[in-house]
């Protein structure tokens, strides 16, 4: 089967989701390109996007409008040239709306899996729960003619389990987009043991065509993303613990965060990014990977304990942050989680006690806002770093700290082999993080 | 000139858009009302106000798209009381509709039917995403090409004559040319206040205009640095008889003569006829300056409608400072920069100060106005008392409208 034929019929499973829903608009944008770059007269293409909420459905449709107008402007000198042949399209807004409604005209939304039979094509995107997945490929399964191929954006899941669990004979391959998808460049690619290598030419092409950068994973629970990032989460607790025998939890939590944050020169703090992803799906990712680890546990107790509170973080439908460790106001953290009085207490609160304990800024100090597309990043983190490591103070020393296991979570993932170089480790962070710098550096040593 | 004719009281709003500081695509922004209101009063306080006006003239371009108001020399009345009731007009022919307010006010002023004109040129456009903008723009050119012309239109229009001066005279010293007017534009931009371009940093201006043009996101001989940029702003001024100066009280050393004016129209339906030479441009100044009975020899400096940096080179030539071809030699030479033989576009031109579409002509004629009354203040290039001359051309659309206006320093 053609690449372009392998989208006549394709289902995006969780498509209400966020990462669905992102997931939704790359495909539906790639079908209606594919249709007009090929001309008019070929099998129509069919992309169904499923979940199990009707009403978030409806909102992604709204979202898929509004995203789509966006590709649409931007790609206005190719548009061009395909509605060439169309008359009556003569302005560019003309053919703009003309675009969002052959793109909008492909997404059929559905809550029934009946929707799905026959899928040439699934994107796999609902929530990170092993026997959901299996259960509703299973289902594509028992009406297909056993072709059909599963791309799924599991963060943690081994591939070779929903594949076996599944019956797929290697018709499924791990693609994981990070959030948002339609913005995010990066895409960990990981290949089951038995996956179709035909599948894993394809999945290279389809992520040229949506010019995603690609970074080959090993099917090792976590992958290279969540490998780092739920390990990060596990030594931020701890530095927080630790800190808490001295000072009051939330002045514990929102010190970690500021210097993974401020200190780090990262885009947000360990504890945010957690608020980020959600409480829930940390948890969840956690207990996926940790029965595949032999010499760890990843387990963490102090999100256990903020869930059993009703502390969850995750987004709400427009995107907007929920409260989670943090309070957030427009975005920005206002207030942190008191786990004693269970409620928020403002940052103003904190802030001054939280400077006396970590002391100021290592001189250099250059926000990440700035240092991301400052063109002498390289040098400024050098001497930043070479700073910090020659301060004494608390702030320092736990910088360093969180940087030297930074590093080290990094080499093992290389040392597990799961991934193939400390540079795809980098670039994942890079790249799927925002990170100003990769995790294996010369800075903390 | 069948009677003497002067201007004075120029005035410019900042040129806003991408580059000013203040600018931010997504709050809220000066509108039309705002800028026609700030340049109008600008002239006016100079002048003494709005009883002294006999006639009032706007040129605008596309509000009626970009903003959704057509009517407005209806807006005169707003922003002084003393203008009710008093003949206005607004005139528009594409990118020149400013230099076309100013003729307006000229042909009243030597017909003898007003003796103090207030002219304005206004176009706000950043209410809309450039990739919408094109569409209101291309209205400047012949509607049944827009199926086929280029997404941006305009700057697919002066791709193919860049192709067409790439192809005759060698692509390689035409983009060092291009390079070296964006470079200029940005310089001079930057000592004007009101310059969109005023705040620009980037060290190696040169390097960045080398930028290779790239077809696919945007057209295959411009870079986006080779544009003029989507603005925001007004620009007034008064022009005015003798009887004029007297009753606004306005020194004669703080007023420009005005020598000589061309006006010249081509058809708007073909394409040009050498896509190597702005005709209708070069028509216009050549009348201007015969007209004023002076040549090219006699000017101090030159606003030329640089729309694109081609445009800037290709306004050298016609106005006749090169040979066809040679232009980019005289822009590399450095005879257009503003230590040079003759400085052009002296607070950015189109490129570097901004492109208010509409208000465009009018900004050319302040420009000089300040230059030749030693108002341009860090901009101030010398005036060679053996030079008093200065020139504009204003063009709109493909080079369809073209006008020139020649300025004198009254000595």
């Amino acid at each position: 089967m053609k690449y372009t034929d392998r989208f006549r019929k394709v289902t995006v499973l969780g498509a209400g989701g966020k990462m669905g829903g992102g997931i939704l608009q790359l495909i539906a944008t790639e079908i209606c390109n594919l249709a007009l770059a090929h001309g008019k007269g070929g099998q129509p293409f069919q992309l169904i996007a499923l979940d199990v909420s009707a009403e978030a459905l409806r909102g992604v449709r709204d979202y898929l409008r509004t995203q789509v107008r966006r590709v649409a402007e931007k790609q206005i000198v190719q548009l061009r040239q395909w509605y060439d042949d169309r008359d009556d399209l003569i302005e560019n807004w003309e053919i703009i709306e003309r675009y969002i409604s052959d793109v909008m005209k492909i997404v059929e939304t559905s809550t029934s899996m009946d929707a799905a039979k026959g899928s040439t094509l699934v994107f796999e995107a609902v929530s990170e729960n092993p026997g959901l997945k299996v259960k509703l490929i299973r289902e594509i399964e028992e009406h297909g003619d056993g072709k059909t191929w599963y791309l799924t954006n599991t963060s943690s899941i081994p591939i070779r389990e929903l594949d076996e669990a599944a019956g797929l004979n290697g018709r499924i391959i791990g693609f994981h987009f990070y959030n948002p998808p339609a913005v995010q460049k990066l895409v960990e690619l990981i290949t089951g043991e038995g996956t179709d290598p035909h599948l894993k030419e394809f999945s290279h092409q389809l992520a040229g065509a949506l010019h995603k950068k690609v970074v080959p994973a090993k099917d090792i629970a976590g992958f290279i993303g969540n490998g780092h990032f739920m390990r990060e989460i596990l030594f931020g607790a701890e530095q927080a613990e630790k800190l808490a025998n001295d000072h009051p939890l939330h002045q514990a939590l929102y010190m970690v965060d500021l210097v993974t944050r401020e200190w780090m020169v990262r885009p947000m703090g360990i504890f945010q990014l957690t608020d980020y992803v959600g409480l829930d799906v940390c948890q969840n990712i956690m207990k996926v990977m940790d029965p595949h680890m032999e010499r760890e546990s990843l387990h963490c107790e102090l999100i256990d304990r903020l869930l059993e509170q009703g502390v969850r973080g995750g987004q709400h439908p427009n995107g907007s942050q929920k409260d989670g460790i943090f309070s957030y106001e427009k975005g920005k953290i206002n207030g942190v989680y008191d786990p004693g009085t269970r409620k928020y207490i403002l940052v103003d609160k904190v802030e001054s006690a939280t400077t006396t304990i970590l002391g100021s800024f290592p001189a250099g100090h250059t926000p990440w806002k700035e240092i991301i597309r400052d063109p002498l990043k390289g040098e400024k983190l050098e001497s930043y770093f070479s700073n910090l490591r020659a301060l004494n103070s608390a702030g320092a020393r736990m910088a360093v700290d969180y940087g030297e296991n930074s590093g080290k979570i990094g080499q093992l993932l290389v040392d597990m082999s799961v991934a193939d170089s400390e540079k795809d480790v980098n670039t994942v962070l890079l790249t799927g993080f925002f990170h100003a710098y990769g995790p294996i550096n010369e800075y903390f040593n | 000139m069948r009677r003497k004719v002067y201007m004075t009281a120029g005035y410019n709003t900042i040129s806003m858009g991408t580059g000013r500081k203040e600018f931010h695509p997504k709050k809220p922004r000066p509108g039309l009302e705002d800028y026609f209101r700030e340049a109008g009063q600008g002239t006016l306080a100079m002048i003494g106000g709005g009883s002294h006006v006999d006639e009032c003239v706007v040129g605008n371009f596309m509000a009626g798209r970009f903003v959704r108001q057509a009517h407005l020399n209806a807006f005169f009345p707003m922003i002084d009381k003393n203008l009710r009731f008093k003949p206005a007009t607004r005139v528009e022919g594409a990118c020149a509709s400013g230099g076309l307010a100013l003729l307006s006010g000229i042909r009243s002023v030597l017909a003898g039917t007003a003796d103090v004109v207030l002219a304005l040129g206004i176009e706000v456009q950043n209410s809309v995403k450039a990739v919408y903008g094109a569409d209101f723009l291309a209205l400047a050119g012949w509607f049944p090409n827009r199926k086929q012309g280029h997404a941006f239109f305009f700057p697919g229009q002066f791709s193919d004559r860049t192709q067409a001066y790439n192809d005759a005279w060698g692509k390689e010293k035409t983009r060092l040319a291009l390079a070296r007017w964006y470079r200029n534009a940005i310089e001079n931009a930057r000592l004007c206040t009101t310059a969109q371009e005023y705040a620009n940093s980037t060290e190696d201006l040169e390097a960045l205009g080398m930028t290779e043009p790239d077809a696919k996101s945007f057209t295959p001989c411009l870079n986006v640095m080779d544009c003029s940029k989507v603005s925001d702003g007004a620009s007034a001024i008064a022009i005015l008889s003798e009887e004029g100066l007297h009753r606004t009280g306005i020194d004669s050393a703080d007023a420009v003569e005005i020598s000589g004016f061309g006006h010249a129209v081509e058809d708007i339906t073909l394409p040009p006829t050498d896509p190597l030479e702005l005709s209708t441009i070069k028509t216009a100044a050549s009348r201007a300056m015969g007209a004023a009975g002076i040549t090219i020899e006699d000017l101090a400096t030159v606003e030329t409608h640089d729309c694109f940096t081609i445009a800037g080179i290709l306004g050298v030539e016609a106005l006749g400072l090169a040979e066809k071809g040679k232009g980019t030699d005289f822009v590399l030479e450095g005879h257009t920069s503003r230590d040079g033989k003759i400085p052009f576009n002296t607070t950015g031109g189109l490129i570097g100060w901004g492109h208010p579409t509409g208000a465009t002509g009018v900004h050319m004629a302040v420009t000089i106005w300040e230059q030749l009354c030693g108002k341009a203040g860090q901009a101030q290039i010398n005036i060679p008392a053996e030079q008093p001359y200065g020139l504009s051309m204003n063009m709109g659309g493909d080079d369809k409208t073209a006008v020139s206006i020649v300025y004198k320093k009254i000595t």
